[in-house]
């Protein structure tokens, strides 16, 4: 006889319309009455099944939009499944993130019990725990302050010591083991040792394949909306990084220059004949934090050019240009060209860019920028993957430091 | 795996055990509470001073100047009672609507059952009115009327206005996180009810043969109720007077329906907030 299943899968479909526009007021949705409503939907999940059983540390991973962050809002209650059914055996507690309902402007400690509560413990258990969670936080001298006053470091200590303190059978825990410093990493780990061995049910979603190899006892790879492996960790953080392999390798098939008018103009007395990224002399897409990394590019001239700029600019997904340089602005000067003589571009860029997709668009122009020689919009895409103490357009490296005290 | 063996599966998620979300209520209402005095000096202590500086006016204006409700004794404390009462109306609608929205956060994020923020948000009123009466209660005593054993039945009114309000917010709430055209909606329907409610001037000004009409809103007939028990008991126009026959339930029946039926549709669309809000 199989051991009590704490939660079960069953055929678990979940769509999204996404509306073209979004009416969000009465006059908008009477106009739009008898026009029918457009919007594409999207698969986020597509016939998952799956069981966890009683005690089991449970991991699920996948890239980012692979759809684990919305089964774990299914299992947590929050969305509704399209089609199929959850069945959640015991009491559940989701801290799908942490520090939910944290109100800035009330103090830690009434926080503490805000937070306790939307975690389902009662005024008397927050009560009892009170003074393990403030010590475990390491906030003593602050729980009287208003939480806007704590630094972002200091939130999370103490969404965590609350966090930790849930009661319920069940766990579902996404992305939280890298917060604050590695003194507050090691006591969180110890954290989860512990909750392993008392053989609390936990579901686990996260990047780090480090944490997913020690704690879980089996896990499960989600890709595209489907549970794409399952089995043992170490078979799952296996697949999980061939199926990123093989993604590189596609993109770089695709890296042949597109002839599209729409995304390509100028004279056409110089021509771009390749635009890629490198790491050293290893063509990639993928770039891992700490690595810089080179674009290339390699134009031809038609005709005698003198002195041209060669230049890049690179978007992110959004379409927000990044940065703009080219050689003139560099100060880097360049030969006159005959035509067919060929030419190439490196740029260095240090380690700066944050996680996210680039696109690089490559041009060539005359020596005073007025003319376009060949100018192409996203020639080439790269992406940057696995940072995670920090967020935003740019992740320079940086140390913070925080004092008691003003 | 799971076994396919069961047909009667259904769409959703199931939770065999179930968790008591009191106390989240109760949290969050005193969450609420505790923020709308944010920063202020005085704190709680407005929800005293507002009700005493507006007796103060309403006593200078019909006692001293205005010859309006001369002809009802104690018209200060009539006033105030009705000026209360609707306040605690208006701002527990107010804010049942942007309950849902305003706690978007918490939607996206945790599941509870989403009732549980319209109930706080109404309690958290309720708290405010329950400081504001202290007030009126004082200022009702200070005028030497007695409170008889029919005062308890205050309380009957005082739940009857709860229910009404909360039926409300169930549909403003809901409808609010798809249309942001109620505020502008709302807003205007609450300053007819309050001319159709007769908060500020006494019945016998209007006409009669309207009388009839305008008791039959439940605000009119729960004000005017609540006056004849606290304050006037002979000059007081009420619901009972003036309606007779089954006609009489229906102010007492709407606050009912109200809630049941805002309830249901509340509940209804409450599984797709975390997707729309």
């Amino acid at each position: 006889m199989d051991k009590k299943l704490a939660i079960s899968v069953h055929n678990v479909s979940k769509n999204f319309k996404l509306p073209h526009e979004r009416y969000n007021s009465l006059k908008q949705s009477a106009l739009h009455l008898f026009s029918k409503r457009s919007y594409s939907k999207f698969e986020a999940l597509k016939d998952i099944s799956f069981d966890v059983k009683d005690g089991e540390f449970f991991g699920i991973v996948g890239r980012n939009g692979s759809g684990k962050s919305t089964m774990l809002k299914i299992l947590g209650g929050i969305y509704t499944p399209t089609k199929g059914k959850v069945v959640i055996n015991g009491t559940l507690s989701p801290f799908i993130e942490l520090g939910v309902g944290f109100n800035p402007e009330l103090s830690g400690r009434d926080n503490v019990y805000l937070n306790g509560a939307i975690l389902g413990l009662t005024r008397k258990q927050v009560d009892a725990k009170y003074d393990e969670i403030v010590a475990f936080s390491e906030l003593e001298d602050f729980m009287d302050q208003h939480l806007k006053n704590y630094s972002s470091g200091m939130q999370v200590r103490l969404a965590f010591s609350i966090a930790i303190q849930a009661q319920s059978d069940i766990l579902l825990i996404d992305e939280v083991l890298a917060v604050g410093d590695s003194n507050f990493q090691t006591k969180c780990y110890n954290v989860f040792r512990q909750m392993k061995r008392d053989k609390r049910t936990i579901v686990f979603v996260s990047h780090d394949m480090n944490a997913i190899k020690d704690f879980c006892d089996r896990a499960a790879l989600i890709h595209d909306g489907v549970v794409a492996a399952m089995g043992t960790p170490d078979r799952i953080i296996n697949k999980y990084n061939q199926l990123n392999v093989v993604e590189a390798e596609d993109s770089e098939v695709a890296s042949e220059l597109a002839y599209d008018t729409t995304t390509r103009w100028g004279t056409g007395d110089a021509s771009i004949l390749r635009c890629e990224t490198l790491s050293g002399e290893d063509k990639r897409r993928i770039f891992q934090p700490e690595q810089p990394l080179t674009v290339r590019i390699e134009a031809q001239a038609k005709a005698s050019l003198s002195k041209p700029i060669l230049g890049l600019v690179i978007k992110n997904a959004e379409g927000i240009r990044i940065f703009t340089t080219n050689t003139k602005l560099q100060g880097t000067s360049v030969p006159n060209l005959t035509p067919d003589e060929k030419i190439t571009l490196n740029c260095i860029i240090p380690p700066i860019l944050g996680n996210g997709t680039y696109t690089i668009a490559p041009a060539v122009a005359d020596t005073d920028g007025k003319v376009i020689y060949d100018w192409i919009e996203d020639a080439a895409s790269f992406e940057i993957r696995g940072y995670d103490t920090s967020d935003g357009i740019i992740q320079p490296r940086h140390t913070i430091t925080v004092k008691k005290g003003s | 795996m799971p076994t396919k063996s069961e047909n009667q599966l259904k769409t959703g998620v199931e939770f065999k055990v179930s968790r008591n979300y009191w106390g989240l209520v109760r949290e969050l209402a005193v969450a609420d509470f505790k923020l709308k005095y944010q920063g202020s000096v005085f704190g709680y202590l407005w929800s005293l001073m507002k009700p005493l500086a507006l007796f103060g006016i309403l006593y200078l204006v019909f006692s001293v100047l205005a010859k309006f409700g001369s002809n009802i004794d104690h018209y200060p404390q009539y006033l105030l009672l009705g000026v209360v009462l609707w306040n605690y109306f208006a701002e527990s609608t107010g804010n049942g609507m942007r309950a849902i929205v305003d706690k978007s956060d918490l939607i996206r994020k945790v599941y509870f059952p989403r009732i549980v923020i319209m109930l706080a948000s109404s309690l958290s009123a309720l708290i405010t009115l329950a400081l504001n009466l202290v007030v009126v209660v004082i200022f009702i005593a200070l005028a030497g009327i007695a409170p008889g054993f029919i005062t308890l039945a205050f309380l009957g009114l005082i739940a009857e206005l709860f229910l009404l309000s909360l039926g409300i917010s169930f549909f403003l709430g809901a409808l609010y996180v798809r249309y942001r055209d109620f505020v502008y909606i709302w807003e205007v329907v609450l300053q007819l009810l309050f001319y159709a409610s007769a908060v500020i001037f006494p019945l016998n000004m209007v006409p009669a043969q309207y009388h009839a009409l305008l008791l039959l809103n439940p605000i009119s007939q729960i004000l005017q109720d609540s006056r004849d028990i606290l304050v006037n008991p002979t000059q007081t126009i009420t619901t009972s007077e003036v309606i007779h026959g089954p006609l009489m339930l229906v102010p007492y029946a709407l606050p009912v329906l109200l809630a049941v039926f805002g309830f249901i549709y509340f509940e209804r669309v409450a599984s797709r907030f975390a997707e729309d809000v």
